[in-house]
């Protein structure tokens, strides 16, 4: 039986090892978008752009021009520069929530699958707890009592990712801990400190690192759709979210309002769960015939 | 069998009272007094502080959560303050609206995600495979509100087929009911079926490799029946997990999709109740909501135990 096994997993793994060695146009083209859209961000102040929040109601939905190049919105305001500095507020949130949840989720998940035992049972439960509530629900109710204001939807956004990191450094490290070299290093009197540090961390990074992408992913989705609802990012700051949730209203008369930054999320998510994805079936080939 | 039940019905019990704890403190810890948002800005300060006292405002937390869970256990959830009606009935009024479209969206979710699913499984790394999963990484890519407004798009603004927004109950006019719940369903579904596709044509790939799979080609049986038959239960497990978190997921209201095509379910319920702060709304909706979840999860894993007997006898 158990060699029944082995030779099914190898012809498993076997297929989709071929596939993740060569990464792809697309894989590459998901960067350049994700390098160009990092740049705008950081750099929005230096390029020569009208202001994002001017208003000019002798121009509203005006169409593209040579001062416009995009347009402007319902309100008048420049629509390319919306689209710019609203990057940065999807990046800002993207990048700072899964931090928290890969530190803090990272850490129980290697801690739990390390030690096992009660502990473990009181993490995966306080993870079923966590995972029980409809999380867009939960954003709702603290952005709207606490405040709207970026710092408190990355901390929701970043709180709520918690569980999943958890599970991935959880699963990883269930398998990792009962590798030989975690064995050896135990039987040579290494401190748990040093076996989860120096042995398991780089480990279980690779992983963390792949489903960190998927992170931001899922990030930029939470943010535009709380700013869509008009919950998340105050006005007038850009955000993707809210700019789609103002398009909407003209969708008759301008749908481009909604569409270019429409556009722009589906390619940022894109971009970074396809990267995402890759890093992972590099780390997990048997994973990648998903 | 009866062993594991009763395992995973022990297991249920502190998670079942985790979640009514958490409950409780978020909508407790919330700032906004709930004397001042039912007495408004002006009230006096003896006012408010005689309300408190009659609503148990002043008592310990953990004491309100004692009487608040002491109630809850008797099926009391509170009425709101604000329309007068209980927890309950508002629910019950919204529920239907909620389990219809999570029944049509999960359907077509089935719908197009099975079938596809077992034709790339059955042709792994052919030309279809790859456009198909190709094309669901992309929709996953594609947040639920970016899809809603395409679809009202096309189908409401350029082709004036079907209603952009709002809802007939079932029983008036079953056809105008449809029409209008086609487009948001159509939304969730197309959400939907890229992870059904992908985790059954990964489970049925894996299949089609075992022996008895081999031994029934040998056998000379067609490859429809193969497929269909032989391959389909066993490769089904992750299917249930996924479906049934679904579910879970959206029996609990589809917030975004509800709000956008203004569809009177839970979720616009509970979102409703968080910009009128009708904590005793938010505070009973919400709990159901997660209890429904969690128990949804519990029958997941029931039936996977029936579907799967190395579950059940321990050792998986």
């Amino acid at each position: 039986m158990a060699t029944l096994e082995l030779t099914i997993r190898e012809r498993i793994a076997a297929r989709p090892a071929r596939r993740a060695s060569r990464l792809g146009l697309l894989f590459w083209l998901a960067i350049g978008w994700m390098a160009l859209i990092f740049a705008v961000a950081i750099f929005a102040d230096l390029l020569p752009l009208p202001s994002p929040t001017d208003m000019d109601m002798l121009e509203k939905r005006a169409a593209f021009s040579g001062e416009h190049w995009l347009g402007t919105d319902g309100l008048g305001r420049d629509e390319l520069a919306r689209l710019i500095f609203g990057a940065r507020t999807s990046l800002v949130v993207g990048l700072c929530a899964p931090v928290i949840g890969v530190v803090i989720g990272g850490a129980l998940g290697m801690l739990a699958g390390y030690f096992r035992g009660r502990f473990e049972t009181l993490v995966v439960g306080c993870m079923d707890v966590l995972l029980a509530f409809p999380p867009l629900i939960l954003a709702l109710a603290v952005t709207a009592y606490l405040g709207q204001s970026i710092l408190n939807l990355t901390l929701i956004l970043g709180v709520l990712g918690i569980p999943a990191f958890t599970r991935v450094a959880r699963a990883a490290t269930l398998t990792l801990s009962r590798r030989e070299f975690v064995i050896a290093a135990q039987a040579l009197g290494a401190t748990h400190a040093r076996i989860l540090l120096r042995e398991l961390l780089p480990n279980v990074l690779l992983p963390l690192t792949a489903f960190f992408l998927v992170g931001v992913a899922i990030t930029i989705v939470a943010e535009g759709a709380l700013s869509f609802l008009g919950l998340g990012v105050p006005p007038p700051e850009p955000s993707w979210g809210s700019m789609i949730g103002e398009g909407r209203e003209s969708l008759d008369i301008a749908p481009r309002l909604a569409f270019l930054p429409a556009i722009a999320m589906f390619l940022s998510v894109l971009s970074f769960n396809l990267v995402g994805d890759r890093l992972r079936a590099l780390t997990d080939p048997r994973q990648g015939t998903l | 069998m009866l062993g594991f039940l009763a395992r995973r019905l022990i297991y249920l019990v502190p998670v079942l009272l985790a979640v009514s704890l958490l409950t409780f403190l978020i909508a407790s810890l919330l700032p906004g007094d709930l004397a001042y948002v039912i007495l408004g800005d002006q009230a006096t300060p003896e006012k408010v502080a005689a309300l408190r006292h009659d609503m148990g405002l002043d008592q310990p937390l953990w004491w309100r959560y004692l009487g608040w869970i002491g109630h809850v256990l008797e099926g009391d959830l509170g009425r709101s303050f604000r329309t007068g009606q209980t927890v309950l009935q508002a629910v019950g009024e919204r529920l239907p609206v909620s389990i219809e479209l999570m029944l049509l969206a999960e359907g077509i979710g089935l719908l197009v995600g099975i079938p596809l699913a077992i034709v790339c499984a059955a042709r792994a790394g052919g030309a279809f495979d790859r456009f198909v999963t190709g094309g669901a990484f992309g929709m996953l890519s594609v947040p639920t509100f970016l899809s809603a407004i395409l679809l009202i798009y096309l189908f409401a603004v350029e082709l004036h087929l079907l209603p952009a927004t709002g809802y007939v109950p079932f029983a008036e006019d079953p056809v105008a009911n449809l029409r209008f719940f086609i487009l948001p369903a159509l939304t969730l579904g197309l959400a939907e079926w890229p992870t059904i596709m992908r985790v059954l044509r990964s489970d049925m790939i894996a299949t089609l490799q075992e022996d008895y799979v081999a031994l029934a080609r040998a056998k000379g049986l067609k490859p429809w029946r193969i497929l269909f038959v032989h391959a389909l239960k066993p490769s089904s497990l992750t299917l249930v997990t996924v479906t049934g978190i679904n579910i879970g997921r959206l029996i609990g209201g589809a917030v975004i999709v509800e709000s956008i095509f203004a569809l009177p379910g839970i979720g616009r319920l509970i979102v409703g109740a968080i910009y009128t702060r009708d904590l005793v709304i938010l505070q009973g909706a919400v709990l159901l909501v997660a209890v429904g979840f969690v128990m949804v999860n519990f029958i997941v894993d029931m039936l996977y135990a029936v579907l799967d007997p190395r579950i059940r006898h321990g050792h998986a």
